[in-house]
């Protein structure tokens, strides 16, 4: 398949998807379908990485190359991946669960790593698949089934751990504003470096806060903002951390990032090796003379 | 006159200890000598007790024996430590002007040597080279050519410049003529021949990280972990050369993920650990197996459980790779038997990998692992080493493997148990694999005809590669012999020089290097009077495993003091063992 007849619809399984009628998914899903097809990649050269939960089903609903792993762990699935065949167009689909509670540290360390991947997080605010407890990005007093009383303790600001560990590329996206979306996923498929696209998917069976109409009359869309410079670090640092509002787009692009198989000299398929030992294989014997 | 030379220099960790037992054994590998190294060491970076032991001889050697003849003593506890196997004829090389270590108790008939090695070493140049006075020293008492080792000093310190090397060299030599001149005579116990023999010096971990190189592994990732590290050290900076990387992941868990995530991509991808980094990746190993993905999972085995003793010697992790992980999966468990064996079995690992489509274990001790020996270069041949990578498919052969929807049966039902394998960028390949059961395309299924279908699927790879591969055994000793002593891992070279001092006991001797799939043994233990296991752990798992197998009991020698067999004490116990 080349790249140039490729269609969004390439990218679909023919598996129907079984996450809940309305579902942020869905939307999450078709915009990074329909931002591969529009940056001229095929099914065969993609490789989609994805954990547990309602997120980690993603690999099963599109057609492309695809791992579905095990809890939190896909980010390093991912980096693996992509040192193994930078030609590859990696992209990694968590939730807020797997990759701000149990893959949090991974994800950290692919962020300063600064790994050419795409990675996108359907944050719902909540863990659904378990039907209903609180996630790390939940509001500190939104009360479920395992936080009567709400977590009292506030939630992890993923934009700003990005930050802090380096992010050459940090954004937030929202399922439902389905243009924007593919438009800010594309953008993170072109950037050289790790990119992380946080989006807003809601989840219509367990949260009854953090919904569709929340998300569209409380989100501030950066494109709209004429004095907004994403390059700006100071300024990105700031609209991060304003408590009081929260934000769609591109919030900072580091314009001199170099990704890491690329500050490493990686850039063969591993794939292609020898019939025998490779040339130059005696030399490591005689080094132990 | 000896040449069965057993040499230490002990002190406290950050002394140069394992340094400078490192230039004595390049010396005498040079000189055409055979050599085996041991260390004794702690876990902690300065102070403490710390010691480098080197046993050499024209003949090969292959394991320590309880006998010290030459100690360059650093420190007092070196000598408190060593008693035991100081004998009448035993030289200490010890600094008489270090106040706290001047009456030193050894027994009454060791030959003490009074040597100012601070003071010798600042005329050199400074202090910091009294230890290279020492191993001067050494070369008198042993009548061991000293230009041997000026050629391991340039390899050591060449980097640093000629003036460096200069002052070393000249290190070595005040102390060679300060016994020459002070202690004429003593060089008439020893003298340590050199040959016109090529030998390389080399460690398991090391032949480990070779071996990974020759058979086309380009990623690795890992966690540093002792004794497991100096794999991931000996890798980077050189499977860069051609063309593969190493990454220092975060976690153990990370390493195995990434290892995998390489391997999908095509690689041939390696992660290497120590016990409690196989507990961390325990659930992803589950994952490598159902998704049916070649991976390399190298665990150096190390005292545990828990934290455990992570320096010393122990044989423990058997049934965790054997057993470990929720739920039931294939994997084979490679077990190299020595240093050169823990190349061939690399090699061997990838291939199996490859070919079967599963994780291999493959586990070294942490004897082995750190244990420097010398062998023939040609025991290292690349140009017989061999690249099987199984049913790679490219997109020509695709349409094989596809149902009546284009679809890539990536988990095909066959006959063998093996189904095709496309790696992402191979046009028609598409498919997700998942940890979750699945069918043909790698789809999450609950259906129970295609669970058991599966499961019997993955399961019948092993019975496959029982028929095509010689899982064998080695053999030594008396092969006609009633008694057996069996034996797994790094036990193999103790038990060979342990036949020496068997007198007129005939024992025939099987070295297990295969752990799963393994040789059937029930005729050999079934023929045989009397059958002893021996291992270093305590419970005697892989006795365990052969008395499962063969429904018979055998005795078991088994050792967990964290400390390595000795061969002329494990040959008192075989006989007390056999012969009860």
């Amino acid at each position: 398949m080349s790249s140039e007849n490729v269609r969004f619809t390439d990218f679909k399984s023919d598996k129907q998807p079984t996450w809940c009628p309305g579902c942020g998914d869905f939307g999450t899903m078709n915009g990074m379908m329909k931002a591969l097809a529009e940056t001229g990649n095929t099914p065969d050269d993609t490789f989609v990485v994805a954990g547990i939960g309602c997120s980690g089903k993603i690999g099963t609903y599109m057609r492309s190359y695809a791992l579905h792993g095990v809890h939190g762990r896909a980010l390093p699935v991912g980096t693996g991946a992509k040192l193994a065949n930078p030609d590859l167009e990696v992209m990694v689909a968590g939730g807020d669960g797997d990759g701000y509670s149990i893959g949090v540290g991974h994800f950290i360390h692919a962020v300063r790593r600064n790994v050419d991947i795409t990675y996108v997080v359907m944050d719902n605010r909540i863990y659904g698949l378990t039907k209903g407890q609180a996630s790390p990005t939940s509001r500190s007093d939104f009360e479920t089934s395992t936080t009567p009383e709400g977590p009292k303790q506030p939630p992890v600001n993923p934009l700003a751990l990005a930050m802090s560990a380096g992010g050459s590329f940090i954004a937030q996206s929202f399922s439902s504003d389905a243009l924007r979306h593919t438009e800010i996923v594309k953008e993170a498929i072109e950037h050289d470096g790790f990119s992380l696209v946080n989006t807003f998917s809601p989840c219509v069976t367990f949260n009854d806060v953090d919904t569709y109409d929340y998300f569209r009359d409380s989100l501030v869309d950066l494109s709209e903002e004429d004095d907004y410079d994403r390059h700006d670090y100071d300024q990105a640092k700031d609209a991060i951390l304003d408590a009081d509002k929260e934000y769609m787009g591109v919030l900072y692009q580091d314009e001199n990032s170099t990704p890491y198989h690329e500050a490493h000299g990686v850039t063969e398929n591993m794939a292609e090796i020898p019939d025998g030992a490779p040339d130059g294989a005696t030399d490591l014997v005689r080094e132990f003379y | 006159m000896h040449d069965d030379l057993n040499w230490a220099i002990g002190g406290e960790a950050g002394d140069g200890i394992a340094s400078t037992g490192k230039i004595f054994a390049q010396a005498l590998s040079r000189a055409g000598r055979h050599v085996f190294t041991s260390k004794d060491f702690a876990s902690r970076i300065r102070g403490g007790y710390t010691a480098y032991k080197v046993r050499t001889s024209v003949d090969e050697v292959q394991s320590v024996v309880d006998r010290l003849d030459v100690l360059i003593a650093l420190t007092e506890r070196t000598v408190d430590e060593n008693l035991d196997e100081l004998h009448e004829e035993s030289v200490i090389i010890f600094d008489g002007d270090r106040t706290e270590f001047s009456d030193f108790e050894a027994p009454d008939d060791t030959v003490g040597l009074d040597i100012p090695l601070k003071s010798l070493a600042e005329d050199a140049g400074g202090a910091i080279m009294r230890n290279i006075v020492a191993l001067g020293a050494v070369c008198a008492v042993t009548d061991f050519p000293i230009e041997n080792l000026d050629e391991s000093l340039d390899k050591r310190f060449g980097n640093k410049g000629e003036s460096i090397v200069e002052n070393n060299k000249e290190a070595a030599r005040l102390g060679y003529e300060y016994v020459k001149d002070e202690y004429a005579g003593v060089e008439n116990s020893y003298e340590l021949e050199t040959t016109d023999n090529d030998y390389v010096l080399l460690n398991g971990d090391e032949a480990i990280g070779m071996g990974a190189i020759a058979a086309g592994c380009r990623f690795y990732a890992g966690y540093p972990i002792t004794p497991a590290t100096d794999v991931m050290e000996y890798l980077t900076g050189r499977i860069e050369q051609f063309g593969g990387h190493v990454v220092q992941a975060e976690d153990e868990l990370s390493a195995i993920n990434m290892a995998l995530g390489a391997a999908r991509a095509g690689a041939r991808s390696m992660t290497a650990t120590s016990g409690p980094g196989i507990d961390l990746m325990s659930e992803t190993f589950g994952l490598v197996a159902t998704s049916e993905t070649p991976l390399v999972i190298t665990n150096v085995m190390r005292s545990g459980p828990s934290t455990g003793m992570p320096t010393k010697q122990e044989q423990g992790d058997l049934n965790m790779m054997l057993y470990g992980g929720h739920g039931e999966v294939p994997r084979f468990v490679l077990a190299p038997t020595s240093v050169a064996e823990c190349f061939h079995k690399t090699v061997e690992a990838f291939n199996l990998a490859e070919k079967y489509q599963l994780p291999v274990y493959l586990t070294a001790d942490l004897s082995m692992a750190v244990t420097e020996r010398t062998y023939e270069p040609d025991e290292f041949d690349m140009d017989e080493v061999e690249i099987d990578r199984g049913k790679l498919v490219d997109e020509d052969e695709i349409s094989a493997w596809q149902n009546e929807k284009d679809q890539f049966k990536a988990h095909a039902v066959t006959a063998d148990g093996i189904s095709p394998r496309a790696v992402p960028g191979t046009s028609g390949g598409v498919h997700m694999s998942t940890g979750l059961e699945h069918d043909e395309l790698g789809r999450r299924t609950e259906d129970t005809d295609v669970r058991v279908e599966q499961v019997d699927k993955r399961n019948r790879k092993v019975e496959t590669a029982e028929e095509r591969e010689d899982f064998d055994y080695r053999e030594f000793g008396d092969t006609d012999a009633d008694n057996l002593v069996i034996s797994w891992g790094s036990n193999e070279g103790t038990i060979v020089e342990a036949l020496g001092y068997l007198d007129d006991l005939d024992v025939r001797v099987l070295s297990v290097p295969y752990i799963f799939p393994r040789p059937d043994l029930t005729e050999d233990v079934n023929t045989a009077d009397e059958v002893v296991v021996v291992e270093a752990n305590a419970t005697g798992q892989f006795a365990d495993v052969i008395e499962h197998d063969t429904l018979e009991r055998v005795d078991r020698i088994n050792k967990y003091d964290g400390v390595d067999f000795k061969a002329d004490e494990l040959a008192d116990e075989i006989k007390q063992t056999l012969e009860a």
